[in-house]
């Protein structure tokens, strides 16, 4: 098994600058006090995940991070942001360098990690030689339609899909159960104070 | 009435492609990207759209909140409905193949999978929006100055 080296192209400079802007919205998060402008820049995060998705080749993993990371998240989060304060309460100080030390340690490890990792696109890489060639062979065979992403999504693994599904339909009566299922009924409706009209009512509900 | 005028108008033009995109990426899942997860989530975002222009009492009148606890028990329904009836029909849960037994080139795939990308997409859109009427709901309305 030959050792399979990543073509060098221009394209990695496109990486390099989404990659750099991850990292810097990431950063503006941490700093940044206003949630509104938090939420926005986990929008904007959101959004550049999906291009580096699409120049992995994943576009149907991109696709979903623009829609539900960028789209629903964003709102909900905004909506989420309403019921709370607008702004995050000043860092407490103390304590920072034992994270700082566990942060590093733990990039530091998964630094190191990445040596063993396959090459991008080495298709001797241990995802890409068993069941995913196996996909790849058999979909044109078995089910016969161009997307294998579909392929394997509905039909190969049509029972986890189902778990799926039921997953996001757990989640969706956990919201109702928990957000105001007498509402629904017409029974009492949820009231929630205003943050910051009365402050002498402090239950918590700032974080 | 005439606030956020531009915003308005731009939404009531988005809508109606945004719908259309969602079926498009629901019923063209087997041939490029997409499927029932993202169409779902298209289709809410356009409804979440709405409302975030016109308010969530506009969108309300449009998509009633109580048919939604319904279309998500439909969604799963539908989906778990073809594994039954595959099951049924004398082949294991989930295997479409039964669907068309007699075709050569796998009409039965395409069927099943089209009917389970139909339930996913029917239980993520209702989902969606739930979870976003019950967020949204519990604040009157976005008052003016916190735009």
């Amino acid at each position: 098994m030959e050792d399979f080296q990543t073509p060098l192209q221009p394209i990695i400079l496109l990486d390099l600058a989404i990659l750099s802007l991850l990292i810097a919205t990431a950063f503006a998060m941490m700093r940044v006090r206003r949630l509104f402008a938090v939420v926005m820049l986990s929008g904007i995060f959101s959004f550049l995940a999906a291009l580096f998705f699409v120049s992995l080749d994943a576009v149907d993993v991109a696709f979903t991070e623009a829609a539900v990371g960028a789209g629903i998240s964003t709102v909900l989060m905004l909506t989420g942001m309403l019921l709370t304060a607008r702004r995050e309460k000043p860092a407490v100080p103390g304590h920072k360098n034992i994270a700082m030390v566990i942060c590093l340690v733990t990039g530091a490890a998964l630094f190191y990690a990445t040596i063993d990792m396959p090459a991008f696109g080495d298709p001797n890489a241990p995802a890409n030689i068993h069941i995913g060639q196996e996909f790849v062979e058999r979909t044109p065979q078995d089910i016969e339609i161009p997307n294998i992403v579909t392929a394997v999504l509905a039909s190969y693994r049509g029972f986890d899909t189902l778990g799926e599904v039921l997953v996001v339909f757990a989640a969706g009566v956990g919201v109702m159960l928990l957000l105001g299922a007498g509402s629904l009924r017409g029974g009492r409706k949820v009231k929630d104070d205003r943050p910051g009209d009365d402050e002498t009512e402090h239950d918590g509900r700032e974080f | 009435m005439m606030a956020h005028l531009i915003l308005r108008v731009t939404i009531k033009l988005l809508f109606a492609p945004i719908i259309i995109f969602a079926l498009y990426v629901q019923f063209h899942g087997d041939y490029g990207p997409g499927g029932g997860f993202q169409a779902g989530v298209i289709f809410a975002a356009a409804f979440v759209l709405h409302a975030l222009g016109f308010g969530i009492d506009e969108t309300k009148k449009v998509l009633p909140p109580k048919v939604l606890p319904w279309l998500m028990v439909i969604g799963v329904l539908f989906y778990a409905g073809t594994g039954v009836a595959t099951l049924l029909l004398g082949e294991n849960f989930l295997d479409y193949d039964i669907l068309q037994p007699d075709s050569h080139h796998h009409a039965g795939q395409h069927i099943g999978i089209i009917l389970v990308e139909l339930g996913v997409g029917i239980a993520v859109a209702s989902t969606m929006l739930t979870i976003f009427y019950h967020f949204a709901g519990r604040e009157p309305e976005i008052r003016d100055e916190d735009w």
